[in-house]
């Protein structure tokens, strides 16, 4: 731990250093209504790290994430994807929806859905070739539903539509991993399977960003954090921005100060 | 029934049906699953103040103009809804209904109000069509289909109709990848740089072109019956898009072929004298297919195949 850490350190990036960060976000502000989501938010997310969006419900997480990606458009602030614009690195970004978010009755297999993955690389007319099959297997192994390929999406699981969503993420090839609540509603297994995952990513120089609501896994999980409430209430590594202070601020009196007493001693 | 009675009588009526039937069926597979079936329903309202607008401009009944006073009312339209939806932020079903039911008010007035006593714009032929007069004189026999001066005779509804069929299939070929990422995970497919906006609009407007052409040919009836029904019954029938899209062009044929004859001789068989509308026959037996397919269909379920659960 101590190491990673160290490591971690060595390539941490300063807030202003927009150039070398995956996802540099300025001034962000979202509003479905007359009252915004999300208000004036920056965000410098570190490469090669795992960083954890954290909040209540309704905070602007999802939505955070929704406008980085261009699905919603913002009221203002700007967007860039290693130095770059938003159009310009889509190919260096693989976005995982919330589960919830699509019709799982719609007609086609676990392996058609993975392959949406290779949209990218196989454009328009491109023929789904040997190859393109065994690429999606390989991602479909990799979180351990190779056996489920030819399955009607809608027979799945939750944990394992969960999974199959991840898998089409990882048929991209991105270098940024941005995951809207992954482990909301999956089974222990899946939870598992998606964080040895996901710490394969990062072992491997990936950057992954996730919507997170279980403040009990976060010290596991995470060496990053991003607090919202509709505006950013701090961002850090775990040790410095995951504390009690920070969470109090973030909740206020929505989160029990048992809670709070707990977090505060597992964080030592 | 001889050859040449069969081909002067029935192939032309029988072939604009069919393609018809694939056109609006073709798109509606997607209009289905993304609960924006009913844009059918509105385009076939919303051509009424169309053409009353051309035959305004125009003043005269012919029928480019009135096919694209229609296009023009279908396409505002399209545009209409999907600025009620996205700056009303309400429901798309709720933005149809305010689109298609004040531009159809807005038909009826203009109709009263104007000097159009003289046109003959009946209610009848906008919902059955006329499929039955369609017929093709210049044809002696099965010959005349290699004769240029027999086809040149032909209803210009038939060309029409298979060019717009053309159209469509062409669409749904090229852009057959984005519409089903897009139309199972818009977020995801925005992502990655599909332009879903664009390419939903361009749905509907495809949508827009095959009812528009198929009213004019068939009326609306069927129109709305082979958006809706051919796909419906097609997804119980399998758990794979593709799939699906081959049923329903087979249960749109299907209807098609069957309602025509239906309508001409099912009368007779029953012993009665006349035959009956062969639109509103077709749409009726494209309810019977998803009736049938709602009862014995094997992916009927919303959970997927039986068995494999």
């Amino acid at each position: 731990m101590t190491l990673e850490l160290a490591a971690d350190q060595g390539t941490r990036i300063t807030p202003q250093d927009v150039a070398h960060s995956p996802l540099a976000i300025r001034g962000l502000t979202v509003s479905y209504g007359q009252k915004p989501a999300v208000f004036s938010v920056d965000m410098t997310v570190q490469p090669g790290a795992m960083t954890a969006i954290i909040g209540p419900n309704g905070a602007g997480k999802s939505t955070l994430l929704k406008a980085a990606l261009g699905i919603v458009k913002p009221l203002s602030g700007q967007v860039t994807v290693y130095g770059k614009p938003l159009d310009d690195s889509r190919a260096r970004i693989a976005y995982v929806p919330q589960r919830a978010s699509v019709d799982w009755d719609f007609p086609t297999r676990v392996i058609d859905v993975v392959l949406m993955g290779l949209y990218r690389e196989l454009g328009l007319l491109g023929r789904v070739r040997a190859r393109h099959i065994a690429k999606a297997m390989d991602c479909l192994n990799r979180v351990g539903m190779h056996d489920f390929a030819d399955r009607q999406i809608g027979q799945l699981s939750g944990g394992q539509q969960q999974r199959v969503f991840l898998a089409r993420a990882l048929a991209q090839d991105a270098d940024l991993y941005l995951l809207d609540e992954p482990f909301a509603g999956v089974d222990a297994a899946t939870e598992k399977a998606i964080i040895a995952v996901l710490k394969s990513l990062k072992q491997a120089g990936k950057t992954v960003v996730v919507v997170h609501h279980d403040l009990a896994t976060v010290t596991d999980y995470f060496d990053h954090v991003f607090l919202i409430n509709t505006r950013k209430v701090a961002e850090g590594p775990v040790d410095e921005a995951f504390t009690a202070e920070t969470l109090q601020a973030t909740y206020g009196g929505r989160l029990a100060t048992a809670q709070i007493d707990q977090i505060s001693r597992a964080l030592g | 029934m001889s050859g040449e009675e069969f081909v002067s009588l029935s192939l032309t009526p029988l072939l604009i049906g069919i393609f018809a039937a694939v056109a609006c069926a073709l798109p509606g597979n997607f209009l289905v699953l993304r609960k924006q079936a009913l844009i059918g329903d509105a385009i076939s309202h919303v051509v009424l103040p169309g053409i009353v607008v051309a035959f305004l401009l125009t003043g005269m009944i012919a029928t480019w103009p009135m096919m694209l006073g229609a296009a023009g009312a279908a396409i505002l339209a399209v545009i209409l809804i999907e600025s009620v939806r996205r700056l009303g932020r309400i429901e798309p079903g709720a933005a149809m209904g305010v689109v298609f039911t004040t531009m159809f008010a807005g038909g009826v007035l203009l109709l009263e109000q104007t000097d159009t006593s003289t046109v003959h714009l009946d209610v009848e032929h906008a919902l059955y069509g006329n499929l039955e007069s369609l017929i093709w004189l210049d044809a002696t026999g099965w010959a005349s289909l290699l004769d240029p001066q027999a086809l040149a005779g032909l209803p210009a509804e038939l060309p029409r109709m298979a060019l717009t069929m053309c159209v469509v299939i062409l669409f749904t070929w090229a852009l057959w990848r984005p519409l089903k990422i897009s139309t199972f995970d818009e977020g995801y497919a925005r992502t990655i740089g599909i332009r879903t906006n664009l390419l939903g609009l361009m749905l509907v407007m495809m949508a827009a072109i095959a009812a528009v052409a198929a009213f004019d040919a068939v009326g609306s009836i069927i129109v709305i019956a082979m958006f809706i029904c051919p796909p419906a019954a097609a997804r119980m029938m399998t758990n794979r898009l593709e799939r699906q899209v081959a049923w329903s062009v087979a249960f749109a044929v299907a209807s098609a072929v069957s309602g025509y004859v239906l309508a001409g001789y099912g009368p007779l068989w029953l012993g009665a004298q006349d035959a009956v509308s062969a639109a509103g026959m077709i749409a009726t037996m494209s309810g019977i297919i998803l009736a049938l397919a709602a009862l014995f269909g094997p992916c009927r379920t919303r959970t997927g195949a039986p068995g494999q659960a």
